[in-house]
């Protein structure tokens, strides 16, 4: 039986970093440094990111889908508000952590709920809860500050040392340190053998419960990690922008969410990250460009990409590109075709 | 999927949309124009932008030998949204102002920025007490909830209206609204028999009003945001509230000009205050609303016309400091600032940046096959009384 | 006790409402396993083509009706052979990716043509108001919602479970190849249902401008209620989203009018439970796909 070698060599194998994600990191550096006016807009592209990085580990590694992530997010970003304005803590960084860690607690509790049934019953559990949870944040307006949200948050400087400047630069590496943190966490997390279990549950739930894999419990051990994150997100809007309002609930945030991820491709960590990138880009080249109608041209990009094939249409924005690699590192490019979605 | 692939995807696009740098062109002056452009507000950005144009074409976009420029930007109401967008506006495009604002906690939101930037903040719509004492660079030239509910709520108390029903939406400017009628209302010696908060998003009013109807009032005072009143008062109708003898007051935006003629004959007879109404009886006015219907084929509402007050502000301040754009002697030149308006005359209080002006009491009324708001009683120079109380 | 009667009746009638938008994607969700989260857009093309006809081109509001149906209905069954019948075998992500992409563009395209104001349509004067039955407030316009709606229910119960093209399309949802081996032309018969839940929409739409409101956010709004009376109501028969509307309808109405602080809750916390007791909705069937 020469299974179980193999097996982990598989996993060290996809497991060490490639050159093209160091490519990856240091590229997010230096925007940086090449855009220093763009803070703001960059940052928001990191939040949505991390943000979309959570929503990749359910729905990418184990399978379940999610029409209601902003419930995490919400509760991230109300938690680090809520602590901000009332003193409770005043160090961002403790404050985020605290603040995910709230909303780990509700995606533990929740996960119970969301364990059951089908794709279309989790979509709908799932939106469910935050859709119950907006409701209830618009109900408590004297804590949440209904619609207007939580006003005159003022944030504390980062270590006591980094204040938030009005260019978002501060807010800027500190939403892009807590990425690069994070992502190495949930790198290490889907490597690891409970990483590979899960993907063999998503792959079919039934044969992963037959060699031994406890299904149920790996689902709420991920989906809690989920949360985590997604608050973490949260939380990390309200710091860097000193708002919580009732938006951050909403159906839309987490139905964005869902179209970021897609685009860029679930199940490989960098899907999320650069579904980000491309769906802000996109959102601020046509919101530039026509204010009024901009999401005209959004949906249209999106039956498109549907429509063409997500490989097809990366085959040719990259020709050219391959094109020049081939010309100059003699080795042949190569565009794999993407892996299976989880559906 | 290859990450290489992806990445080179991302980056091609990340250059392409944040190299693109703004034209620098000297001698102009830039707006910021954040509104909402989609979104359930949409209809409000909409007619600010629109008002904003109709101005351009009719008064040249030279001001003091200096070019004007609007930036339009759209935030869908979005808080963070309207953040980011201020914020890219002033470091980017080195805007002179900021002006639009849909809603409150956008307003708000931006109010850090124009402090820290030195830039005029000209808000056009959103319309609690609080905006204008959130930072001294901001302007307001559209109006406060506190202004009108004020005065309908004296009104009411002294024309024979005793019991009153509330039905307001659960945000600030509803609970502003609520706060000053109930304030001078009950102080007139009326009473109120049933108060109800509606949801912001709110599709169905049915049982809402059924609540309305069953507390048996005299009138039902309302305020929901513009583009929600004409639901409410088909629903109101529908529900048979005026056979029952239940009037409707409230501040003017639930019959909102823009929405009033597809109400049906069901809004005839109500009574609101308001800053403007399209029937307003003056020559201004009238060439006002003429213009606005030639160019966009629609009737002006009142936020058409704040946005008209904006832009002719920030155009009068440009000519006061001769077309310096230095930020303090903008507002110093906006402070107390007068000028006949569309609505009426209007200016601006030195102390407190809001505006000032004239509220009518209007009703609703046939005129030539279409219904308006006719004003039928005037309060002068009314102040926010938001603030004024303090 | 008359006002109970009153909510009860409101709610009803909401839930109709609810049920006559939702039942289109209840067909194409629950039987044709395709998430189309752009079934509104087919609502609002119909209510909006109902309020040009009505109040521009002076039809008479029981005219613009069935025009609001067909011409849904037409571009529902375009959009279903150009588009949407390459997608019946994709991803349920790429299904939404794709009908959100369609939503956002229409969305714009009505906000570009017809503007971001409201809009209503202009009622005949017998519609308008409410009368008295033994003290209960009838409205005038709910009462025609129900019957419109109820005589739909039952027509297209009749339709599925009597006729042929019932058992075909039946036949074609539980085994599209061995439907096709019998000699059942399976695309046209989910041509012919799309287009027809797709008129439904359209039917519904312009039913309720009038409660609900008709803007350019119309699809986007009520995406949220479509798919809650689909996943409660289940898969397995038309019946299921039809209680689950009724359910959601009144519910929402008694919420309101009862706790009107915690209105919301109502409808979620109902969904969540039903959800967590039968996954695959009240009527669903009990294999899972």
């Amino acid at each position: 039986m020469t299974a179980l070698p193999d097996l982990s060599s598989h996993a060290l194998a996809s497991a060490r970093w490639r050159p093209a994600e160091i490519v990856f990191w240091v590229l997010a550096l230096a925007c940086a440094f090449l855009f220093p006016s763009r803070y703001l807009i960059m940052t928001d592209i990191v939040r949505l990111a991390l943000f979309a990085l959570s929503l990749d580990l359910i729905l990418g590694y184990a399978g379940i889908v999610s029409l209601g992530h902003a419930a995490f997010f919400g509760v991230g970003a109300y938690s680090a508000g809520l602590m901000a304005l009332h003193g409770v803590i005043n160090e961002p960084v403790i404050a985020l952590v605290a603040a995910g860690l709230v909303a780990t607690v509700l995606g533990f509790l929740t996960s119970f709920l969301v364990i059951r049934g089908v794709d279309l019953t989790r979509l709908m559990v799932t939106l469910g809860i935050a859709l119950l949870l907006e409701a209830l944040a618009e109900r408590y307006s004297d804590i949440t500050g209904g619609t207007d949200g939580l006003q005159g948050i003022e944030m504390q400087p980062i270590l006591g040392h980094f204040a938030f400047d009005m260019f978002g630069k501060t807010g800027f590496f500190y939403s892009l340190i807590v990425l690069f943190v994070l992502f190495l966490l949930a790198r290490r997390v889907v490597h690891s053998p409970f990483g590979l279990s899960l993907r063999a549950i998503r792959n079919n739930p039934l044969r992963a419960a037959a060699i031994g894999v406890p299904v149920n419990r790996r689902l709420i051990a991920v989906y809690t990690l989920a949360a985590f994150y997604a608050g973490i997100s949260g939380a990390l809007f309200t710091q860097t922008t000193a708002l919580a309002s009732l938006d951050v609930f909403s159906f839309e945030r987490s139905a964005d969410l869902m179209l970021v991820l897609v685009i860029g491709g679930t199940g490989y960590l960098y899907g999320g990250l650069i579904g980000a990138v491309v769906f802000k880009m996109l959102q601020e080249f046509f919101s530039t460009i026509t204010p009024q109608y901009w999401q005209f041209w959004i949906g249209l990009v999106l039956v498109v990409i549907v429509l063409v094939g997500r490989a097809r249409i990366h085959r040719w924005a990259l020709w050219l590109p391959n094109l020049v690699i081939r010309q100059f590192a003699g080795r042949k490019a190569v565009v794999a075709i993407p892996e299976s979605d989880a559906s | 999927m290859s990450i290489r692939s992806q990445i080179l995807l991302a980056a091609s696009a990340v250059a392409a949309v944040l190299a693109v740098a703004p034209a620098q062109a000297e001698d102009a002056v830039k707006i910021g124009l954040i509104l909402p452009m989609t979104g359930g507000q949409a209809s409000t950005g909409k007619q600010i932008d629109n008002a904003i144009k109709l101005y351009m074409q009719q008064h040249g976009d030279t001001v003091a030998g200096k070019k004007i420029e609007i930036i339009l930007k759209d935030d869908g109401a979005l808080p963070d949204k309207t953040k980011t967008a201020a914020q890219e506006l002033i470091v980017n495009d080195k805007v002179n102002f900021i002006a639009g604002f849909g809603v409150t906690p956008a307003a708000l939101a931006a109010a850090p920025l124009a402090t820290q930037g030195k830039i005029p903040e000209v808000v056009m719509a959103a319309g609690t007490s609080i905006i204008t004492e959130r930072s001294p660079y901001i302007v307001r030239t559209s109006f406060t909830l506190a202004q009108s509910s004020t005065i309908i709520g004296d009104w009411a108390a002294k024309n024979g209206i005793k019991k009153v029903a509330t039905l307001t939406s659960d945000y600030a400017p509803g609970n502003d609204a609520l706060t000053f009628f109930k304030q001078n209302f009950t102080a007139g010696g009326g009473e109120i028999v049933e108060e109800v908060k509606v949801p912001l998003a709110n599709p169905d009013f049915a049982p809402f009003l059924q609540r309305m109807k069953d507390a048996k009032p005299d009138a039902v005072f309302v305020f929901v945001p513009a583009g929600q009143g004409g639901n409410f008062m088909k629903q109101y109708a529908e529900r048979g509230l005026d056979k029952a003898g239940i009037k409707v007051i409230g501040p003017g935006d639930v019959m909102d000009d823009d929405l009033l003629n597809g109400m049906g004959d069901a809004a005839l007879g109500t009574v609101t205050a308001h800053l403007y109404s399209a029937a307003h009886p003056s020559a201004m006015n009238k060439e006002f609303v003429a213009a606005y219907k030639k160019a966009f084929n629609s009737r002006p509402g009142f936020m058409a016309v704040s946005g008209y007050d904006g832009i002719h502000l920030i155009y009068e301040a440009l000519k006061k400091t001769g077309g310096k754009t230095d930020g303090d002697e903008l507002i110093a030149a906006m402070k107390g600032m007068k000028w006949e308006s569309p609505r009426g005359p209007i200016s601006i209080d030195p102390e407190t940046r809001d505006i000032v002006q004239n509220i009518y009491i209007r009703k609703v009324e046939k005129v030539d096959g279409e219904l308006y708001n006719v004003e039928f009683a005037t309060f002068e120079a009314v102040k926010d009384s938001g603030k004024t109380k303090k | 006790m008359t006002t109970l009667f009153t909510i009860l009746f409101d709610g009803v009638a909401y839930g109709m409402l609810l049920f006559v938008l939702a039942c289109g994607l209840a067909v194409t969700l629950g039987l044709m396993n395709f998430v189309n989260l752009a079934h509104g857009a087919f609502a609002m093309t119909g209510g909006y083509v109902c309020a040009v006809l009505v109040n521009n081109s002076g039809w008479p509001f029981f005219a613009g009706l069935p025009l609001a149906f067909v011409s849904s209905a037409l571009i529902g069954v375009v959009l279903e052979r150009a588009l949407y019948r390459h997608l019946y075998t994709r991803s349920h992500l790429d299904q939404v990716l794709f009908s959100v992409g369609l939503v956002f563009m229409s969305v714009a395209a009505v906000d570009y043509i017809m503007g971001s104001s409201r809009i209503f349509i202009k009622l005949p004067a017998a519609l308008e108001g409410q009368f008295d039955f033994f003290g209960v407030g009838i409205g005038r316009y709910r009462l025609m919602i129900i019957v419109i709606c109820g005589l739909l229910t039952v027509a297209l119960q009749l339709v599925l479970a009597r006729t042929r093209f019932g058992s075909r399309l039946r036949a074609a949802v539980d085994d599209p190849r061995a439907a096709s081996g019998l000699g059942i032309n399976v695309p046209q018969v989910f041509a012919f249902t799309f287009a027809f839940g797709c008129g439904l929409a359209g039917l519904g739409g312009a039913l309720s401008a009038e409660v609900l409101g008709l803007d350019p956010y119309f699809p986007l709004k009520f995406m949220i209620y479509f798919l809650i009376v689909v996943t409660v109501g289940g898969s397995s028969s038309i019946t299921g989203p039809f209680l689950a509307s009724l359910l959601l309808g009144i519910g929402d109405v008694a919420g309101k009018y009862y706790v009107p602080k915690m209105g919301p809750f109502v409808i979620y916390t109902i969904m969540i439970v039903i959800l967590i007791w039968r996954p695959n909705g009240l009527f669903g069937r009990t294999a899972t796909r």
